[in-house]
């Protein structure tokens, strides 16, 4: 690709390769808002990595022209981390989905939180375990039972964002698939932010989660839709003094009550955010150089070693 | 026997300074011009149960320890007796039966050890009060003695004591003592040197006029040799090879090495990152590899199974490495955790579901673990693999005499890399089926490049494909791979037939064993006739089978020597070879063979007559 040119949403395009995901699903709404999302960052596809975990969304990679890693079930973090820290020039992408970020990875989900590398998380949040035939998902709520499950759900749901609060993620946001405006502008802050910046996305599972359908959103029930911007109604998430206690705090509950309103109002937006350092910060505090230069290019294979060797005479 | 052979052991309870004691003896012995091995026995445990430490000195190199012990340095009665006999379990016997006629122990005066109860009457011992001499010399500065800053430097009564009776200057020990003090400490230097000097006096007035049997001699001659352990010869082979990338979750005896990297970090172009667990550390690794740095990580037994899936997806997605230095521990499970065994053999030749190509190479001492750790990151490049470098607890936690690590000149192989055009007509293929077997990788970041790769089955572009034709071209694609190693990995580092071709007894073996194999059949070829080769096997997976069993057939009479309990070694040879190897040596205490295990399993194995007639001297 030309330097000069910025890049547009058809150069993202996958030709060789079209998604297999069911009509209707939410992934459509999200691999398009990611390929918007990458154009208007700027980057061209040769400079960002995709990486993805198992399941429908795992997917993804395969349909977006960027460099693409598609990983193993709950790993998309570990990988992601790597991918990273070794070419910091790279936009690192990492989409998954519940099961595979709240469920199997909720290990990984918490340490990265803790870690705070430069990347974006997508989380998929249908609510079920789609390919495997529509089992509860970590997010499915106590009492709930989708038309594939044969008896309700016995144990209680995780809350992404408060579980995210407290792992100390600095970019914490909720998206929903089928809202491409919103999302779109999410994933560019998302990317934009430094450290890792948390997306749990909402989305529909029309073959298995006839609860959480688009009608459910559209709220055809309740007469308006369900979902509502944050911003719209002058919610500010973000903590401007990061060396204040007392405004992290506030802004922490307030995001943490924001997390538990369902049913009929669903916030869609920027939930919590803060300037905070990176991993690659700490990393820069001990070895300055590695501000400007990636491991990729400041490793020296068969580098003299023997000044080490001399410390053991 | 070399001329100058010691045995010394260090030994007392975990927290009370063995090992800086040791270390500082080992080093002192080190740069006097004298060859030393160590090895270290502790529990897992950080304060209280017994611990010791063996120093063993010589004019000529040594890989491995004797049974008998010449000096015994005791900081409690528990290393000389052993933990109580009437407890429910006697966790063990002390040292006292390993202490040959002749020898002699240093113990505190406070542990009430007399010539009357100690209850041999051939070791001369040297009890002596620890803390009146730390005192006395305390004094000697104008300070007053305290206990809580001063006890600390009791340590140094042994080393003094030792060195007076190999009649081995303490100067030489005391700017090791330096080097290890901290800047802010440099002022206790003249005190440690009084300590030595106060305690070399004391034992010296206990001898007497009967000098001590045997001598401790410098040999200024000698050129400035490295003593370093295994862990450390690793970390300095991953920088040597460029790795930039290196993970890991604590475990022992394996987290030595990420923590000497650790604290390399400011000086040299490395990242070294705790994860969370062995699963995180694996994938991180992973992803840097596909990234385009060489990455690596370390683990134990325990560790390494859960790194299990990362493995598979490492090898179906064909990441130019990670390295995985795998420190065998003894197991199952948590098992051993601080001891040594070769378990984990067949878990490493295959250590996750599925059909994959990976490399697994055994090093046997600590010059061939950072060789071998170097050639790793070649050979992860070259055929886009994971490769494990088996080596276990008795390399990482030995110290060895070298010369040097052995690592300059080797080369560096980044293997096939794709810088194809922009602009080409035909959309890059990561997973190209190419007539070398190994399809060139792209950088991510490199214009053109752009790849998916998947823990699916794919194509050659890396789309997911459960078409029948193609998963036949993939699976023949990857599995091809082993046979191209088999091809290109010099067969000088697939395996070494050690020793005559024509010997009496052919011992086969792997990994670090070939320390203690060395030893041993010096000493049996020193003392008898018999003529013993060995043929340690470096390449497990793919394994040279053609060559091995050529080599076998050829030998005379063949014995399987292994630190585990079901001869996996064995086991493998049979598979590839089909040949059985009837005589075993096995040994699963979780303790490494001694050069006496080992001569003992070849003279039972070869009762040679001429072995009686040496040693009745006829």
């Amino acid at each position: 690709m030309a330097v000069a040119t910025l890049p547009t949403v058809k150069d993202f395009a996958v030709t060789d390769s079209h998604p297999d995901w069911c009509g209707g699903c939410g992934d459509f709404g999200i691999l398009n808002a990611v390929k918007q999302a990458l154009a208007r960052r700027g980057r061209a596809p040769h400079d960002v990595m995709v990486v993805s975990g198992i399941g429908c969304s795992g997917k993804l990679p395969h349909y977006v022209r960027t460099y693409g890693l598609h990983t193993l079930h709950g790993r998309v973090l570990n990988v992601a981390t790597g991918v990273k820290l070794a070419n910091r020039d790279l936009e690192v992408l990492a989409v998954g989905g519940d099961g595979d970020g709240y469920g199997i990875g909720a290990g990984y989900f918490v340490n990265s939180g803790r870690r705070n590398v430069d990347f974006t998380y997508l989380v998929h949040n249908n609510g079920v375990y789609g390919l495997t035939k529509g089992q509860a998902s970590p997010t499915m709520q106590r009492g709930m039972q989708v038309k594939s499950m044969p008896e309700p759900a016995i144990i209680d749901a995780v809350n992404p964002i408060g579980l995210a609060i407290s792992s100390g993620y600095t970019f914490i946001a909720r998206g929903y698939a089928m809202a491409q405006r919103e999302l779109v502008g999410l994933i560019v802050q998302a990317m934009e932010h430094r450290g890792t910046a948390l997306i749990d996305i909402l989305q529909p599972c029309p073959v298995y989660n006839d609860l959480l359908t688009i009608d459910f959103f559209r709220g055809r029930d309740i007469g308006h839709p369900r979902s509502y911007s944050l911003a719209d109604e002058g919610y500010d998430g973000k903590v401007h003094d990061p060396s204040n206690l007392d405004e992290i705090v506030a802004k922490q509950q307030a995001a943490l009550a924001k997390s538990y309103e369902w049913g009929d109002r669903i916030p869609i937006g920027v939930l919590y955010q803060i300037d905070l350092p990176t991993f690659e910060d700490g990393v820069t505090s001990r070895r300055p150089e590695f501000e400007t230069a990636s491991l990729i290019d400041s490793a020296r294979p068969g580098v003299d070693v023997s000044s080490l060797e001399d410390r053991f005479r | 026997m070399p001329a100058s052979d010691l045995s010394l052991m260090f030994g007392g309870p975990a927290g009370s300074g063995v090992n800086p004691m040791s270390e500082i003896f080992m080093k002192a012995c080190s740069r006097a011009g004298v060859f030393v091995f160590t090895n270290v026995e502790y529990h897992s445990n950080i304060h209280g149960r017994h611990i010791f430490f063996r120093i063993r000195t010589a004019d000529e190199p040594v890989t491995s320890h004797v049974e008998r012990v010449d000096v015994l340095l005791a900081l409690d009665a528990e290393t000389i007796y052993g933990t109580d006999p009437h407890q429910d379990y006697q966790s063990h016997k002390g040292h006292l039966h390993e202490v040959v006629p002749g020898g002699a122990i240093v113990i505190d005066a406070k542990a009430g050890i007399t010539a009357e109860n100690l209850g041999r009457d051939d070791v001369r011992l040297l009890s002596l009060p620890y803390d009146d001499i730390v005192r006395s010399a305390v004094e000697e500065h104008g300070v007053d003695y305290n206990a809580r800053r001063h006890a600390v430097m009791a340590n140094m009564v042994p080393i003094g004591a030792c060195c007076a009776l190999l009649d081995f200057e303490v100067d030489r020990v005391l700017p090791i003592v330096a080097e290890r003090l901290p800047e802010r400490h440099q002022n206790l230097v003249p005190m440690n040197r009084s300590v030595l000097q106060h305690a070399w006096q004391a034992a010296h007035d206990v001898l007497g006029d009967e000098k001590f049997s045997q001598t401790l001699h410098a040999r200024d001659d000698q050129p400035a040799r490295m003593l370093v352990a295994g862990h450390e010869a690793v970390g300095i082979a991953k920088l040597h090879a460029g790795c930039a990338f290196q993970t890991y979750y604590p475990i022992a005896p394996a987290s030595d090495e990420s923590v000497y990297l650790e604290a390399l970090q400011a000086d040299w172009p490395i990242v070294v990152l705790q994860a969370e667990d062995e699963v995180a550390s694996m994938n991180m690794a992973v992803g840097a590899a596909h990234a385009g740095v060489r990455a690596a990580t370390s683990t134990a037994g325990p560790g390494f199974t859960l790194m299990a899936e990362g493995m598979g997806f490492a090898s179906i997605t064909e990441a130019p490495g990670p390295v995985v230095v795998l420190y065998q521990r003894g197991g199952p499970s948590t098992g051993l955790p601080t001891r040594n065994s070769q378990q984990d053999l067949r878990f490493a030749l295959q250590p996750a579901h599925g059909e994959f190509p990976h490399i697994v190479v055994a090093p046997g001492d600590v010059e061939e673990a950072a060789q071998y750790t170097h050639l790793a990151f070649n050979w992860g490049d070259r055929y886009q693999v994971p490769v494990v470098v088996l080596a276990d607890k008795f390399i990482a936690n030995s110290h060895f005499t070298v010369d040097s690590l052995g690592l300059e000149g080797l080369p560096v192989d980044r293997g096939p890399i794709w810088t194809g055009d922009v602009n080409g007509a035909e959309p890059y293929r990561r997973h190209r089926l190419t007539s070398s077997g190994v399809s060139p990788r792209a950088v991510p970041g490199t214009p053109g490049g752009e790849f998916v790769t998947t823990s699916d089955e794919h194509t050659e572009r890396g789309r997911i494909e459960e078409d029948i034709d193609n998963r036949i071209e993939q699976m023949d694609k990857r599995m091809g791979k082993l046979d191209i190693m088999l091809r290109e990995i010099p067969e000088s580092d697939q395996f070494t037939l050690h020793g005559a071709e024509d010997a009496d007894l052919t011992i086969v073996s792997w990994g670090s064993t070939r320390c203690p194999i060395r030893d041993a059949i010096r000493q049996v070829e020193r003392e008898s006739d018999i003529r013993v080769n060995n043929l340690q096997i470096r390449l497990l997976r793919p394994f040279p089978a053609d060559a091995v069993r050529e080599i076998l057939e050829r030998a005379n009479r063949l014995l399987l020597l292994e630190d585990n309990y079901e001869g996996q070694l064995g086991m493998l040879v049979a598979e590839q070879t089909g040949i059985q190897i009837e005589e075993k040596a096995l040994k699963y205490t979780g303790r490494p063979f001694s050069q006496d295990d080992v001569a003992e399993a070849i003279r039972r194995q070869v009762p040679a007559p001429e072995a009686a007639m040496a040693a009745q001297g006829t």
